[in-house]
């Protein structure tokens, strides 16, 4: 008698529990907010805190007036900026050919398949083969790694965009009297600005906070803001690596900000 | 002469004033084929000065193919296109003097309305005036590009025609369909083509605002004098708009003729059947001026047809008259099956002799089960040939009483050796259609049917291409896989080459 009892009102408590939609964001809430916004709240803290636990603003003035650490800060954005400009020079044509080819999303495959290898041993890989070749290694051979390990972010989005364009368009702009160089410039390159955008937003970010990379391919010589925040933490430097980091977040809201506002009114953006 | 694109308009420009041909553009037994299908096969028309042409058909019968043959969009796999009496089947489109309304418009998202209908001007060149020499002493004219005003100019006046006048700064996505559709045909028409290629245009828009837009593209015809072509499965449209229709099916031209002349003298039953309703039932024509069908020999005016052909008969729907059953003109009784009120007439489904059915539409209401009496004018009535009378092909024996047929092995009731070339004749009635395209020994897919009164009139086409008539009691369903079979004793096999042999 007793146990059913105790069956019956474990029973009717499940039955009470509803399953609602809202029941199944729960676990995601409690990730973000343990992963993601609690170390969030930690740097900010971190940023206005001393030594001795006391608040101050030194932690910025110690990174404004560093040259140090401006210079990185400077190298990375240039890194960035090359790496950016170099894989969608290089990137465009690939995935301007491959969306005219048929077998083209095989081929796209096969340009993600590195992706799925470590970035590190790819790294590695590519440093023995500088070595082999007898490369010094310096700035250089950095760009390179950064090319290498991040163009699939470019073509993915941009093979995207480029093979979802209506034919009608190109269509439309030579009957109205485009040969094929102006029919590329007035009517696909425009069109496929939303996967520029998302090409190089996907690429510029993560390369200008890459870390390890720039390190391995140039001997340590060349250091992006991404090592330095790590040096800093390794350090035990937690107020001036916090500052950074928050500066590093600024630069990719603003970034996405500008990005969203050159985007608009265009069709909704692809995660690709 | 098409490598150098500034001759081209040169030459053209001369052309254009010495000989103003009234025939614009022509087709030479133009054929598209694609992966071995012919999507347009053989069609040959000319196409006048000035025009309305509608080409009309169902989908998949190669209108939108013909017409990208003429903007320069498809290259015809054989044929030529000829364009006041010059050969343009090789020109990229953006060297011709067309200019396209595309079935979703292909309105630049990256542009605004202003800018989509300056797109062509800003691609185009005008002579300037002034004159150059090259090397071989041959005399150009120069050519500049059209000036900001000029453009400007040009747009607001085509803005003003489409009466979208308060627009050119709008993006095109918060335009509604019918005034997309509106800088649509601005945007072609402002780059003065002498030939507007409008392909389906009209399709996405909701009932009402198809309506006004047909009067308008007509005013429009009317007022800037260019030949219009229109792409449209709607035979409505096509009827309301045109000078002349051009009906096609299959990839071939079934008739090219005036929209009264497509309705009352279709060229064959499948026109007959597309444009409007029909009545369609097959039909001997015993002498010149006498039909016989439905068991009767009935009086009409075509004269010229064989003793004893076997024909189609085409009556329209609103040609049959209603008459009291005793009335002594009555051709014959009927009796009432349906009748329904379609606002400005009842369409009313009668059966003759318990067995053919016939649609009359009439302005006075009649009761289910009635009997009554049908008067047809003589002149109403339509005979035309059949386009086949028996299924013939033209193969060999696979071996004794065993023919090959579209790649499908038939028994037969033939005795000659395996190899033998013969001829096989099927009778519409002798070829059985299966469900399961497995049970039957070849399969084929339904291209048509059509009802003719006590039947349906189906064709079945096989995988090589081979179109089989066949009669059968249900209606299937166009586009569906279906299988074929011949009974062995209903093939009639004849030995081929024996005309040859006994020379």
């Amino acid at each position: 008698m007793k146990a059913k009892e105790f069956f019956g009102k474990g029973i009717s408590k499940i039955k009470n529990f509803r399953l609602t939609r809202r029941v199944f964001a729960y676990p995601y809430v409690l990730f973000m907010l343990a992963f993601v916004v609690a170390p969030l709240i930690i740097l900010l803290v971190n940023a206005f805190l001393d030594t001795e636990g006391g608040f101050t603003f030194d932690n910025f003035k110690s990174f404004f007036t560093d040259d140090v650490s401006l210079r990185v800060l400077g190298m990375s954005l240039a890194v960035g900026v090359i790496t950016t400009v170099l894989c969608l020079v290089i990137g465009y044509p690939v995935a301007y050919i491959l969306s005219k080819w048929s077998s083209g999303s095989i081929i796209v495959l096969l340009i993600i398949l590195p992706m799925w290898v470590n970035f590190l041993i790819r790294t590695y890989a590519l440093k023995s083969i500088f070595d082999s070749l007898d490369v010094t290694l310096g700035i250089g051979t950095v760009i390179v790694g950064m090319v290498y390990n991040f163009i699939p972010y470019m073509i993915m989005p941009l093979h995207t965009t480029i093979s979802n364009i209506d034919p009608s368009y190109a269509e439309a702009a030579k009957d109205l009297g485009c040969n094929s160089v102006q029919t590329f410039l007035r009517s696909t390159l425009p069109l496929s600005i939303p996967g520029i955008l998302s090409g190089v937003t996907m690429v510029f970010i993560p390369t200008i906070s890459a870390f390890a990379i720039s390190g391995m391919l140039s001997n340590n010589t060349v250091l992006m803001f991404g090592d330095s925040i790590n040096l800093r933490f390794t350090h035990q430097l937690y107020g001036t690596g916090s500052v950074m980091s928050l500066i590093m977040l600024a630069f990719v809201l603003i970034l996405n900000f500008f990005m969203n506002r050159a985007n608009k009114g265009e069709a909704p953006r692809n995660v690709w | 002469m098409g490598d150098h694109p500034e001759q081209f308009l040169e030459d053209k420009a001369v052309a254009k004033k010495t000989k103003k041909k009234n025939i614009i553009i022509e087709l030479k037994n133009v054929s598209k084929i694609y992966d071995g299908k012919p999507a347009v096969d053989n069609v040959s028309m000319s196409i006048k000065r000035g025009e309305f042409v509608t080409f009309l058909g169902p989908s998949g019968c190669g209108k939108t193919t013909t017409l990208r043959m003429i903007a320069g969009f498809e290259k015809p796999t054989s044929g030529t296109v000829l364009f006041n009496g010059e050969d343009i089947t090789n020109m990229p489109p953006h060297l011709r003097p067309v200019n396209t309304v595309f079935q979703k418009y292909a309105l630049f998202p990256h542009l605004n309305v202003f800018n989509n209908i300056a797109f062509g001007l800003k691609m185009k060149k005008v002579p300037s005036g002034e004159t150059f020499t090259d090397k071989s002493g041959a005399t150009y004219e120069k050519l500049r590009k059209l000036t900001k005003k000029e453009i400007t100019d040009k747009v607001n006046a085509a803005l003003k025609m489409v009466d979208l006048e308060d627009y050119g700064h709008r993006n095109v996505s918060s335009l509604s369909g019918g005034q997309q559709q509106r800088v649509a045909i601005a945007r072609a028409l402002v780059n003065e083509p002498e030939v507007l290629l409008l392909d389906e245009p009209l399709g996405a828009l909701d009932l009402k605002m198809r309506k006004d837009m047909q009067i308008e593209l007509m005013n429009m015809h009317k007022k800037i004098g260019i030949t219009f072509i229109y792409v449209t499965h709607d035979q409505e449209e096509a009827l309301t708009m045109s000078d002349t229709i051009v009906v096609m099916r299959n990839g071939s031209i079934q008739q090219i003729a005036s929209p009264q002349k497509v309705y009352d003298e279709p060229a064959n039953a499948f026109v007959a059947d597309f444009i409007g309703e029909s009545n369609i039932f097959s039909g001997i024509m015993r002498e010149d001026r006498k039909v016989e069908f439905f068991g009767r020999v009935i009086e009409c005016v075509d004269v010229g047809f064989k003793r004893d052909e076997p024909i189609d008969v085409i009556i329209r729907p609103e040609d049959i008259y209603v008459l009291a059953k005793d009335n002594p003109a009555s051709l014959m009784s009927a009796t009432v099956t349906d009748c329904v009120f379609k606002g400005d007439h009842y369409q009313i489904i009668v059966l003759v002799d318990g067995e053919n059915e016939l649609i009359i539409h009439d302005n006075a209401e009649v009761k289910e089960g009635e009997e009554i009496g049908l008067f047809i004018k003589p002149f109403d009535l339509h005979i035309m040939h059949k386009s086949r009378i028996i299924n013939e092909i033209e193969t060999e024996m696979w071996d004794t009483g065993v023919v090959e047929i579209c790649g499908g092995r038939f028994p037969c009731n033939s005795h000659l050796e395996g190899g033998t070339p013969v001829k096989v004749s099927i009778d519409f009635d002798d070829v059985e259609i299966l469900d399961d395209e497995d049970d039957g020994i070849i399969g084929g897919e339904v291209v048509s049917s059509i009802y003719k009164g006590s039947y349906y009139q189906c064709i079945v086409r096989a995988d090589n291409h081979y179109d089989f008539f066949v009669d059968t009691d249900d209606d299937w369903l166009k586009g569906d896989r279906v299988g074929i079979r011949v009974a062995p004793e209903k093939i009639i096999v004849e030995k081929l080459g024996n005309a040859e042999s006994a020379e």
